[in-house]
């Protein structure tokens, strides 16, 4: 008996290979698919994911509010609010680290990634699936967090289409940290490690920025450096586009020109992280 | 006939541990091939490195005639995994698991859905189909995780473990599914740590441990190889054993071991049931009462425990409940001191 007659006699493996982009695209759609799916079975985590930018939103405006000086407007609940905001939406963004780290460690302590690695799939598309449901829940959170924040007085100055772009770059920025979030979730050995590996960066990162006090209020030696984080430009890209730059926009270069930089700081994350996470996926060894 | 697996010298190594220390083997056409050893012999990583997941650091590996490394993704196609933990999503439902993995193996979304509809109801499953995994017993998982690894009707399988933690009625359900398989003319290499399991459904074994076959045959060959058929003797009354041992020396192809508070004389044999037939004539022309007596063939623990000194972790773990009686520095309940 040869090989192909073993096939024949029990069926056959109806298979129609797909090559290049084709594959990864077709395959990390039934990813995707998979993982949002799973999503709408655990809305615990969606539900997670949004109180705790909506609890920052509450205690950062009601609480420090009053305390803080935006330049250019006396500190009120109402000032800072507006200057809070694309400051929580960037953070919340940027938390979508966890998820991805922590559902991608999940897949590989319950040999899911094992199962995904034995099949004839694009090497790409288990990360790829897994980010790009990440962006629909990101996106799906911002959406609820935005109303949200209209509800406590948050208003935008510039028109709808400008705030469309500053989602488009948060969207942007979410995705390319979700590939920091693969590249985590894929070296710890636990989905417990993932979630505090994915987070305890983002802390400093976060807060060494624009985004909850104006950078001038920090020591001139800190100043540099929280110009430059990648999280600041996108923070004042949407600050000036949902139009709630109170005072002129620092005189920084990355401040001046944040857009440009929110974009290209985007993209570089993304091809670095997506490189090395796929990298590391092909030699995965569990 | 064609080897469906054929591995050569493979080597892997971690850090200091050698997990492969030059793993040669073969698998022909429409056979299964059973690894068995104790854990961390080298069973898994050897699966791993057959299916793709893993690179050897050196050897050379062939799946349905197409090289492992080469080219790993023609390999992939035409094979199909089942491991040891039940490798599917809990959170979607058996339907949704088989068909992710259909399209994964880039069949149609409507051969996939048909696909999922077939093995759902092979594995009597059809009932759960919309529940989500996580529902599932232990059993139905791992029915659910082998019918994932069975979408393409790959010609060559690999199952690691695949009744590990089982109950004995679902495990003879999956043998059972797996005979079929094999019938059907399907390849598989088992790694199990059962004995009975590689007993009852290997054609061939191949005993691994450190990093190495130490030993390779059908069952019978295995067992042959350290010899060792024996009769079994447990006389009525204590002061019945030196006149049985007497009287059993003639067949005896080594020394008799008596247990004294059990009042069993084990004798090394050959020659089958005819010489039972003479030592129970013999036994009863003297007139010694016996309680008990049969001939015994080694069985593969015996093969395992001679090969690499120390019992599976399946046989240990049941043997050692057995009991206070067992004698002395056996770790196992019977008198076996071969």
């Amino acid at each position: 008996m040869t090989l192909s007659d073993t096939r024949g006699a029990i069926g056959g493996a109806p298979v129609t290979p797909r090559r290049g982009v084709a594959a990864t695209a077709h395959d990390s759609w039934v990813v995707a698919k998979r993982n949002l799916r799973r999503m709408t079975r655990i809305p615990e985590i969606v539900v997670f994911g949004l109180m705790q930018p909506v609890m920052f939103v509450l205690l950062f405006s009601y609480v420090m509010g009053g305390a803080i000086a935006i330049p250019g407007a006396p500190p009120s609940h109402q000032t800072y609010i507006e200057y809070l905001m694309a400051g929580i939406f960037a953070q919340t963004v940027t938390f979508a680290v966890a998820g991805a780290s922590a559902g991608i460690a999940e897949d590989m302590t319950k040999g899911l990634v094992d199962r995904f690695r034995s099949l004839p799939m694009s090497r790409a598309a288990v990360l790829t699936g897994r980010t790009l449901a990440d962006l629909v829940q990101t996106a799906f959170i911002l959406v609820v967090l935005a109303l949200v924040a209209l509800l406590v007085g948050w208003r935008i100055h510039n028109g709808v289409l400008d705030m469309l772009a500053a989602f488009g770059l948060l969207l942007l920025l979410g995705y390319a940290f979700s590939w920091i979030g693969a590249l985590i979730g894929l070296s710890v050995r636990s989905p417990e490690a993932a979630t505090s590996a994915g987070l305890i960066w983002l802390f400093p990162l976060t807060f060494v920025s624009n985004a909850f006090v104006p950078v001038s209020s920090m020591p001139g030696w800190l100043q540099p450096v929280a110009y430059w984080n990648p999280f600041s430009a996108t923070v004042q890209a949407c600050r000036s586009l949902f139009g709630n730059q109170l005072g002129p926009v620092p005189d920084a270069w990355p401040m001046q020109h944040a857009a440009l930089v929110s974009v290209v700081w985007s993209l570089v994350i993304m091809a670095l992280f997506s490189w090395l996470a796929v990298r590391k996926y092909r030699r995965a060894a569990g | 006939m064609a080897a469906a697996i054929e591995a050569e010298n493979l080597v892997k190594t971690f850090g200091d541990v050698r997990a492969l220390d030059g793993v040669s083997l073969d698998v022909p056409e429409g056979t299964v091939l059973g690894l068995l050893g104790p854990n961390g012999a080298g069973k898994t990583t050897t699966v791993r490195v057959l299916t793709t997941l893993l690179q050897p650091d050196s050897g050379r590996a062939t799946v349905a005639g197409v090289d492992v490394l080469k080219h790993p993704n023609k390999v992939r196609s035409l094979i199909g995994l089942s491991g040891q933990y039940a490798a599917v999503d809990e959170y979607l439902t058996g339907r949704e698991n088989l068909q992710m993995v259909g399209e994964l193996y880039q069949m149609s979304a409507r051969d996939a859905k048909k696909r999922a509809l077939e093995l759902l109801e092979w594995f009597n499953l059809a009932e759960a189909a919309d529940r989500t995994a996580k529902t599932y017993s232990g059993g139905m998982r791992r029915r659910l995780d082998l019918a994932a690894a069975l979408v393409v009707r790959p010609p060559v399988m690999f199952l690691d473990e695949p009744t590990t933690g089982l109950d004995p009625r679902n495990r003879l359900a999956l043998w059972e599914v797996i005979e079929t398989l094999v019938e059907q003319g399907t390849t598989l290499l088992l790694t199990t740590q059962y004995l009975e399991e590689a007993d009852r459904l290997a054609h061939d074994i191949a005993v691994v441990d450190h990093g190495k076959v130490i030993a390779r045959g059908t069952a019978d060959e295995l067992k042959r190889e350290i010899g060792g058929e024996r009769i079994e003797v447990v006389v009525r009354a204590a002061d019945l054993v030196p006149e049985a041992v007497a009287a059993l020396t003639p067949y005896a192809k080594g020394d008799p071991t008596v247990e004294k508070n059990t009042r069993r004389i084990t004798v090394p044999v050959s020659g089958g049931a005819r010489v039972l037939a003479d030592a129970i004539r013999e036994l009863d022309a003297r007139s010694i009462e016996i309680d008990d007596i049969g001939l015994r063939r080694p069985t593969l623990d015996d093969v395992f425990l001679s090969l690499t000194g120390h019992v599976t972790e399946g046989g240990a773990g049941e043997d050692e409940e057995g009991g206070p009686v067992a004698a002395g520095k056996g770790r196992r309940g019977q008198g076996k001191d071969a």
